[in-house]
């Protein structure tokens, strides 16, 4: 017999993506081969060398809809609407849904899929966007494609992979390239893609609710802004290679990240790190929703956490191109300092017009802490 | 007052009907149920069934599965294997005049005779849905950018009839001379035939999931909105210039499914809280066939003597309305 009916929680929905030849697939088959007593189901391209009992294989060709709304970013990848339909009417049948996509693959229509159709957005909750990336390769990647640029600067999570084909020092100078790129990705240092399923799945880089928590830099900032966080202590975990950019073995350039400029040839993508007192919602709404308009497609990715002005409680955004969500996210603490952040990573950004237009937000200042 | 005989089954249900005047439940799972008369069950699919329609032509019901198998059933405990094309799913099935039967994976629409071996029909894109007309050998299918007109007999290429978006379902009027399909974005849309004119049906709060066409064609009536929407296609021009009418409107429910009665002007409302009204369209009079259940209604089937109403909805409550009483 079947169990009673449950309350449908949202499936959650893992993107791989990663150049041909990363790794993706040797990911894949250790996280189905893995004994973790869960369901997947694995949408693909193709049928690879992939296929484990017990979970379900879709092969889907990937298709980009672009929505008819006048919007040249709005797209959606209609097969994943599509098979995502299909797999989430029968409840319970998985624990949670893999997207591979190909090396060529534009990671943004696949995450706006689980935003933008209603369907699929009440069914599933997009959970995190892993790109694997050849340690040796990376620097070809990058003069030749686009993609590989637009991947890991998408990415929660950066696995950097093949780390055994590199020297310790083509290591460190691919590694600032991928922290050039993307600030804010967890990076972790694999050969033959192993690594430990729970860095990978569970992520929760998508819920508002933990906006930022796991962003290296951000925690980093935190820290920097608590008055009495002056020791010199790294109390946090640090068993593996998550190296953020306050890891005490490599301390590359994260000072300038804000500047946005990369000293790297090839890459194309900056990220722009805003930092201000509480703000005034009155005028902070107006100017991010036209902001996203307006350069919507420049913006490949957004995060917030905001301090409104007579709110007791921290605001959270968070945004994809044009589409951009938010939510009050929990009380500030006591010993919290009422600091607004917000980072975009993305493409021809004007740092001094952003951090013009985020100054202009702030709230009249009654009385600076 | 209407009397329901309720039954509840483990899965969501994707398509109801009758089958040799028995109620026949279509799941996910792949199973075909018929409680009436002692249950039985039917296995469709291997893995699950993803698509599934009546074809009132050939009085059967085709589905279409994870197994990259497509079958049909006349009286619930017999199948018919009408094509395998290995490990692909299946995302749409149609029935046509003459036990024709199609169905869509990827890139490829097939068509397959009452007599005569499958044809394959290659897309740029996705076939998302497709319909046959009522009379000859024509096929819609509908995909990213509009639809295209077959005539598989032959092998003279398609007619585009283009329109920007991606189309996920098609449908002919009954009298042939519309196609009209199901778009992305929250609404229908629309061609006259014989010369290619547009319609545009928008203005839905959600994206359309079910449709049906009224006795003699005289309406499309469809969901995803708070009522059920009703465009005329009687006149000339079809529903161009011309407001749609909408029955059974409530303030705080979507209808999720629709299926107008075989005979009268009167329609079965489906709504996302599970409850079913039957509305008719001259005065709007509603009467109320079912109270409401634990999720949306998916889909609703009259039987020929539109005395009884089967419904399933995604949870897999399901039931059989008898009007009379």
């Amino acid at each position: 017999m079947s169990e009673t009916a449950s309350t449908a929680q949202p499936i959650p929905v893992t993107v791989l993506t990663g150049y041909l030849g990363s790794g993706k697939t040797t990911l894949l088959n250790r996280i189905l081969s893995e004994d973790h007593g869960r369901k997947y189901a694995v949408i693909v391209n193709e049928f690879g060398e992939i296929g484990i009992d017990n979970d379900l294989i879709v092969e889907s060709d990937e298709e980009i809809y672009e929505m008819n709304n006048g919007c040249v970013c709005c797209t959606v990848r209609g097969d994943l609407v599509r098979v995502v339909e299909g797999l989430t009417r029968r409840k319970g049948r998985f624990d949670a849904i893999i997207v591979e996509t190909t090396g060529l693959a534009d990671p943004v229509p696949v995450a706006q899929t689980f935003f933008m159709d209603d369907d699929v957005r009440t069914k599933t909750q997009l959970d995190a966007v892993v790109a694997l990336v050849d340690a040796k390769h990376l620097p070809h990647r990058l003069k030749d494609s686009r993609e590989a640029e637009d991947q890991i600067a998408f990415a929660d999570v950066v696995l950097l992979n093949k780390t055994d084909l590199v020297t310790a020092d083509e290591l460190v100078a691919v590694e600032a390239t991928v922290r050039a790129i993307n600030p804010h990705a967890v990076i972790h240092r694999t050969e033959r893609a192993g690594i430990e399923i729970s860095k990978v799945l569970d992520q929760k880089a998508f819920d508002l609710k933990r906006v930022l928590d796991g962003d290296p830099d951000f925690i980093d900032a935190a820290k920097e802004a608590q008055a009495h966080a002056h020791t010199h202590d790294h109390d946090h975990d640090h068993h593996d290679h998550a190296c953020g950019p306050d890891c005490d073995h490599e301390h590359h350039h994260h000072n300038h990240h804000g500047e946005g400029v990369s000293p790297i040839h090839d890459v194309t993508v900056t990220s722009i790190s805003l930092k201000g007192g509480p703000l005034e919602p009155k005028k902070f709404f107006p100017w991010i929703q036209a902001l996203t308009q307006e350069q919507g497609p420049n913006i490949l990715r957004l995060k917030g956490i905001i301090a409104f002005n007579d709110d007791p409680d921290r605001y959270v955004v968070q945004g994809v191109h044009m589409i951009i969500e938010g939510d009050h996210q929990r009380p500030w603490r006591e010993d919290e300092a009422r600091v607004s952040r917000l980072v975009f990573i993305g493409r021809q950004l004007d740092h001094e017009e952003l951090e013009a237009g985020f100054a202009a937000c702030a709230a009249k200042a009654k009385a600076p802490a | 007052m209407p009397s329901i005989a309720a039954y509840d089954f483990p899965e969501f249900i994707e398509t109801v009907c009758f089958l040799k005047d028995r109620p026949a439940f279509a799941l996910a799972d792949g199973t075909l149920r018929l409680p009436a008369g002692g249950e039985t069950s039917l296995v469709l699919h291997e893995g699950g069934l993803l698509s599934a329609v009546y074809d009132s032509s050939g009085k059967r019901l085709l589905t279409g599965g994870e197994d990259g198998r497509v079958v049909a059933t006349i009286d619930g405990e017999q199948i018919e294997e009408i094509a395998a094309i290995g490990r692909r799913w299946i995302g749409a099935v149609a029935g046509g005049p003459n036990g024709a039967v199609g169905f869509a994976s990827g890139r490829s629409a097939y068509v397959v005779p009452a007599k005569g071996a499958l044809k394959e029909l290659k897309h740029p894109r996705t076939v998302e849905g497709l319909a046959f007309a009522p009379k000859g050998l024509r096929v819609a299918t509908a995909h990213y950018d509009g639809a295209s007109l077959f005539f598989p007999a032959t092998d003279a290429g398609p007619a585009m009839l283009g329109w920007k978006g991606a189309h996920l379902d098609a449908a002919f009027s009954p009298d042939g001379r519309f196609l009209v399909t199901i778009m992305q974005e929250n609404a229908l849309h629309g061609w006259r035939l014989d010369d290619g004119k547009h319609m545009r049906m928008t203005g839905y709060p959600a994206k359309v999931k079910d449709w049906s066409w009224s006795a003699k064609g005289k309406f499309l009536a469809t969901s995803g909105a708070p009522a059920a929407i009703l465009w005329p296609f009687s006149g000339k021009d079809g529903p161009m210039g011309k407001a749609p009418i909408e029955l059974g409107t409530r303030g705080n429910a979507m209808v999720t499914a629709v299926a107008c009665h075989p005979a009268e002007d009167m329609l079965a409302i489906g709504y996302n809280d599970g409850m079913i009204l039957a509305v008719r369209f001259a005065d709007s009079k509603e009467a109320l066939l079912r109270r409401g259940g634990s999720s949306p209604v998916r889909t609703m089937a009259w039987d020929r003597a539109g005395r009884l109403l089967a419904f399933g909805a995604e949870s897999g409550e399901a039931g059989v309305v008898d009007i009379a009483g």
